[in-house]
């Protein structure tokens, strides 16, 4: 019988191709829906797509690294108003100005990890709530940003036709979901994802088996900022406004959690199923004010408790199936 | 100068309250290792307590404490017992996770319950009567704030170094596993800790009730106030919260001179300047392990 332990072992993940196709798919379907859909339903897909990238962003943090942010909405604020200051102060293009959202969203995420990763453990969640409120009082009393009334795009995007503008934002969303997704599934199963994995699991025996444990949750926590910070920037794009109070509120990291935790954390699937399930509730029950935000709420706090893989991880536990595998097993194949 | 001495002051009194809701924190941290996000909301859910009590039976919200403390007690034994205890054995991640559900879940039902109104506790007279020293009016109702603090941080610090329940805790602190073998509870002993911290946040949130108006959405900011004057202090030592919340109540009088706008803001930045300058915070861990 083949034994692990007396061969050199190789790490492998089975069955890649099935995650790569799946992406493929969609990129194409859903590339092609400006053609069929309105412009209603536009909107909504960018909401649900950059759901979906800030939902992969946290499960990337809290899922797989295993540090939790409740300060997300910290980058999201910083990438809109970044894309917002460029786009309007600098004349730059406001869809290739969402790019710069992130890049500032992440600079200023790499800057900010100094301080907070030396919070231990659940300080450290707090304390990016910290860092979003910090921002959100600078932004509201700042007029160069207009201050408590906001900033509006509807200037720089007058020239530009509804449908282009339209199509665009739809796009740029779709790439982001389908960016992040595929970067961090690749990412998850390279040497880095398992570097990644192990800083969760237990970060002295990852330090001592030769991990840069420090380094590892920086690039983690700078890649998470800069897809937060895109997603940001189109998500102000989309409306065309962007105030303080609401880009900096801390429902988007509650919504954030509550998507990851009902779709199943630590899957690269969950956040995706949650994004879904959470939009459909939304189309259906909006209507009932904060009760849905209180019913979602409860759902995910019984979820933590009773169930918590999450839809997915119920899923992937009972078929034994898995659309983007990402744990690492010991090869059957033998290295030549 | 006068003025100097005059933010000093004010500065010292708001930062007595820091300290107290403080205290409520780190206790649930030291003690269940366990977060509170909802901190700030169940502060909040005192106050508008005090406002259905006094509506009730028309008493002083300052006699109401005696009401809501107990309460709270209650609420937090609950809480413990019935949710949070379940997670506690799963680390960190999950009570985390659960008091941060709890917090939206909460501030959503008050508001749907109490309306966004911002309200305030009326406790007559008392909340302007100050007293002068010179050209420094020291307001009597934040003066007796600071000293309820420290007289409810002596009481803790007593209950936790001198009695025999400051010795099981602090066995369960050290070691969960080895308490539970020598036949300490240590389940019982985390409701009982969730309880005391909850009567402590009752106690800070009938007083900040009364001192400041507050509404459903106000919990927040209370819970990042109560978190820096932990950090800003040390983690694990109580004293150092005391004087991590006066430092923060220094840095918020100070910005709020500057513009109305900045109060927070200059907190949040003292807190980010200790994180870079002295992450161990005032008084670090090793004077108490609570």
């Amino acid at each position: 019988m083949y034994d692990a332990l007396t061969q050199s072992a190789v790490w492998r993940v089975k069955t890649p191709k099935s995650g790569l196709v799946a992406i493929a798919l969609a990129a194409i379907v859903l590339a092609l829906a400006p053609v069929a859909i309105g412009p209603g339903s536009l909107r909504l897909l960018v909401e649900v797509f950059t759901m979906i990238a800030l939902a992969q962003a946290w499960n990337l943090l809290a899922g797989y690294t295993g540090f939790v942010s409740v300060g997300q909405q910290a980058f999201i604020g910083i990438g809109a108003y970044g894309m917002f200051a460029v786009a309007l102060k600098m004349g730059l293009n406001p869809f290739s100005s969402v790019l710069v959202g992130g890049i500032v969203a992440a600079v200023i995420g790499a800057f900010a990890a100094l301080a907070l990763f030396r919070l231990r453990g659940p300080y450290f969640a707090i304390g990016t709530w910290v860092l979003a409120e910090l921002f959100r009082i600078f932004f509201i009393n700042t007029q160069y940003f207009g201050g408590a009334s906001g900033l509006t795009l509807a200037r720089v995007l007058r020239g530009i036709p509804r449908d282009v503008r339209l199509n665009t934002t739809y796009w740029l969303a779709l790439a982001l979901a389908l960016g992040s997704t595929l970067l961090i599934y690749l990412l998850l199963r390279s040497r880095f994802g398992l570097a990644v994995r192990t800083v969760r699991d237990n970060e002295a025996s990852a330090e001592s088996a030769g991990v840069n444990v420090w380094g590892t949750k920086f690039m983690v926590f700078v890649l998470a900022s800069f897809i937060t910070g895109c997603a940001g920037a189109i998500l102000y794009l989309n409306t065309m406004f962007v105030g303080a109070n609401a880009a900096f509120s801390v429902k988007w990291s509650a919504l954030i959690i509550f998507v990851v935790i009902i779709g199943g954390i630590g899957t690269i699937e969950g956040p995706i199923v949650g994004a879904l399930v959470y939009f459909t509730l939304r189309e259906y029950l909006s209507d009932f004010g904060t009760w849905y935000i209180i019913t979602f709420g409860l759902v995910a706090i019984a979820a933590m408790i009773v169930a918590p893989q999450g839809i997915w991880g119920y899923v992937a536990g009972r078929f034994k199936y898995h659309l983007f595998p990402v744990e690492a097993e010991i090869s059957k194949d033998l290295p030549r | 100068m006068t003025g100097l001495i005059d933010m000093l002051v004010q500065g010292l009194l708001l930062g007595g309250f820091f300290a107290l809701s403080g205290l409520g924190l780190s206790l649930s941290f030291g003690i269940m290792r366990i977060v509170n996000i909802a901190h700030g909301d169940f502060l909040v859910v005192a106050a508008y307590l005090g406002v259905v009590i006094t509506g009730l039976f028309g008493i002083n919200p300052i006699v109401a404490i005696a009401l809501i403390m107990p309460l709270m007690f209650v609420l937090g034994w609950g809480l413990q017992k019935t949710i949070l205890n379940r997670a506690v054995d799963g680390g960190e991640l999950s009570p985390l996770l659960i008091t941060f559900g709890l917090s939206i879940v909460l501030h959503n039902a008050l508001q749907e319950i109490f309306s966004a109104d911002f309200r305030s506790l009326d406790a007559g007279p008392v909340e302007v009567a100050s007293l002068a020293i010179g050209d420094i009016r020291i307001g009597w109702f934040a003066l007796s704030i600071l000293i309820v603090a420290v007289l409810v941080y002596a009481l803790v610090s007593w209950l936790m170094r001198k009695t025999t329940f400051g010795r099981i805790v602090r066995a369960t602190v050290d070691d969960p596993e080895v308490s539970g073998l020598m036949g300490v509870d240590t389940k019982k002993v985390y409701c009982l800790g969730m309880g005391i911290s909850m009567a402590i946040i009752g106690i800070s949130g009938a007083l900040y009730g009364i001192k400041s108006s507050f509404s459903p959405l106000t919990g927040g900011d209370q819970l990042l106030f109560a978190f820096e004057a932990v950090i800003i202090g040390g983690m694990g030592s109580i004293w150092g919260t005391l004087l991590g919340g006066l430092t923060l109540g220094i840095a918020q009088v100070i910005g709020f001179s500057i513009h109305s706008g900045w109060g927070a803001f200059a907190g949040h930045l003292v807190f980010f300047l200790f994180l870079f300058l002295k992450p161990s915070g005032l008084l670090s861990k090793g004077d108490s392990h609570v």
